[in-house]
């Protein structure tokens, strides 16, 4: 007990004096949940559109005056003629433009149909497909406002309700996912750098020939990692809660078990990397390449499992990221107990088992 | 246990990679308080042969004991009675010298009043009051070196085992390194060491030269230059060398 507490000690003298470790460790996980949280975001704030009023009437007037009252939208630029319509997309000062037709509130009394053009800057797909659902939307409540009185004889009205996040608040979505993907980062990519440096300066050979058993060798490397990763999703999930106001419905116990699951998980995957690396270096580049790519894109952070092709969803079955991402997002934004994430718990408790057994295997090979 | 106050007692030890014996059948023993060198060109197998003795690899046929412990059974008694220093120069960086001195006399198991007296004993004979709470990487090569050796007996080996000590070094440090292990001897622990330098080899009470993972030639360097009647062990290691 005593030894472990000294080789304890020493590892945190080596991640306190290396200041690389120590903003990886702790700038990291603030820097990415504020990026996150406050710059990238699906929400649609501000958009500058532009107005082509060929109509210039009662209807079309009080359609604009909508869309300008709206947070969504700034109209930025009201033009003349089509050809100009071009010109400002080309600028760049506009992301949409609306075009009424001539004779639009005419039309719309008169022939019961009136055409309204929403022309959307699609170089960003995403983000043009969200401005014309919203334009949309604007238009719609404007005609049932108009129809209040008049009946009409068949009608479906969806209703639509978004559960669990109602007002669609992207930072709900990014949380679990930077939360998997910091503590994959430091458990993972941290251990294995930081084993393979005692590989690389030659004092591994000094602590295996010391009366230290290896297994006592790696526990105490990895040790602190554990300590500082919960460290990390203690802040994360503070942060969270009081500057992005994401609620934890489920049990906070839970989410800490399941949390240091996942960091025992990573820090396998990382004694996993050091085992097969010899240098920093390329630990370092396989935590990258192999790790962080794969738990960004794959595992359902930001782009949905259900939307890849097949063989990527089948990949993506064995990013121990995917797992945990269910888990946290059940957990704090659906409230769900334990019973409805055995599955997942499940998968990463073998995942685990299976990176420390082969781990083990290779670390046998090497010394012999 | 120990027969005749051999430390080591190496007897037809081998280690085979696949089909290629690393090392091929050597035997050798070594007397308590001897200087042991440990000679042979890169890849001639001295490495595998001490990675067999220090417990950190299973030979494949023979028989060896180290300090008496059996390096097939009893790997951890052996480790507990050992120092080692390698080539690579083998303390923490990033770490002072106290601190390294507190780590390495822990994870042997000291206490930390022997910590504490062993710690003042060493940094007093290396002269390194000023610079104990330096980190270990602003001090010279030479001095590092000297503080890996103490470091590597603290906890008071029967056998010190020394992998290529001296790489890099100026000659002046060598020879100090030198006077420190005659020191050791002195005391009684048992130097294993292997070494690039000739001249070196010459300090050793006995040398063995492996080739191709065999030992040619066992013996007090004077009785090897007498054998091979030449002047140096340069030449002695030449001659074999080139078979």
């Amino acid at each position: 007990m005593k030894r472990f507490v000294g080789f304890v000690r020493k590892e945190f003298y080596h991640i306190f004096r290396d200041k690389r470790s120590l903003f990886i460790l702790f700038g990291m996980p603030i820097a990415q949940i504020l990026l996150f949280g406050f710059a990238i975001t699906n929400e649609i704030n501000n958009v500058d559109i532009g107005i082509l009023d060929q109509a210039n009437d009662v209807t079309s007037k009080e359609i604009i005056n909508k869309i300008s009252a709206s947070k969504h939208f700034s109209i930025v630029d009201i033009i003349h003629q089509e050809s100009s319509i071009e010109s400002i997309f080309k600028k760049g000062k506009v992301k949409a433009v609306l075009q009424f037709e001539n004779n639009f509130g005419n039309n719309l009394i008169k022939e019961k149909q009136a055409n309204v053009q929403v022309l959307t800057d699609a170089t960003d797909p995403n983000m043009a497909s969200t401005i014309s659902n919203y334009i949309s939307s604007i238009l719609k409540k404007y005609q049932q406002e108009l129809n209040k009185n008049v009946s009409v004889d068949y009608q479906i009205v969806p209703q639509s309700r978004m559960v669990y996040n109602a007002e669609l608040k992207s930072v709900y979505m990014f949380v679990p996912g930077v939360m998997t993907v910091i503590l994959m980062l430091v458990s993972a990519m941290m251990t294995s750098i930081s084993i393979t440096r005692e590989k690389e300066q030659g004092t591994m050979e000094i602590l295996l020939v010391s009366p230290l058993k290896p297994f006592q060798v790696i526990i105490g490397k990895v040790f602190p990692y554990i300590f500082l990763s919960v460290i990390n999703a203690v802040v994360i999930v503070l942060l969270s809660i009081f500057v992005f106001h994401v609620p934890v419905n489920g049990s906070l116990f839970l989410l800490g078990i399941e949390s240091v699951l996942f960091i025992i998980t990573s820090l396998a995957l990382g004694i996993l990397i050091s085992t097969i690396s010899a240098t920093q270096q390329t630990a370092m580049m396989i935590s990258l390449m192999g790790l962080m790519l794969p738990t960004i894109l794959l595992s359902g952070f930001i782009f949905p499992i259900s939307s890849m092709p097949l063989p990527l969803q089948v990949i993506s079955n064995i990013i121990p990221a995917k797992w945990f991402i269910i888990i946290v997002k059940g957990i704090m934004l659906k409230g769900i107990g334990i019973g409805f994430v055995l599955k997942e718990t499940f998968i990463l408790l073998l995942m685990t088992l299976v990176f420390i057994g082969v781990s083990v295997k290779k670390y046998k090979i090497r010394l012999e | 246990m120990m027969k005749d106050n051999n430390v080591i007692q190496v007897e037809n030890l081998s280690k085979l990679f696949g089909d290629f014996a690393a090392v091929n059948q050597i035997s050798f023993q070594v007397k308590a308080g001897e200087i042991f060198g440990f000679l042979g060109a890169n890849g001639a197998g001295k490495t595998t042969a001490m990675k067999m003795l220090i417990g950190i690899s299973s030979p494949t046929s023979g028989k060896a004991t180290v300090a008496g412990f059996d390096v097939y059974k009893e790997t951890e008694s052996i480790k507990k009675n050992i120092g080692y220093m390698s080539q690579k120069f083998a303390l923490y960086d990033d770490l002072t010298v106290k601190e390294n001195i507190t780590f390495f006399g822990g994870i042997y198991g000291l206490s930390k009043k022997q910590i504490d007296q062993k710690r003042c004993e060493l940094v007093e004979e290396l002269g390194l009051q000023e610079v104990t709470k330096s980190l270990v990487a602003s001090l010279p090569l030479g001095w590092k070196q000297k503080l890996a050796f103490s470091v590597s007996l603290l906890h008071e080996p029967k056998i010190v085992f020394l992998d290529e000590p001296t790489g890099g070094v100026d000659p002046i440090t060598r020879r100090q390194f030198w006077e420190m292990i005659y020191k050791a001897a002195h005391n009684g622990t048992t130097i294993f060491v292997t070494t690039h330098y000739m001249d070196e080899a010459e300090y050793c009470d006995r040398v063995s030269i492996m080739v191709n993972g065999k030992i040619e030639a066992l013996d007090t360097p004077k009785k090897l230059k007498e054998h091979y009647k030449t002047d140096t062990m340069n030449h002695v290691f030449l001659k074999l060398a080139r078979g």
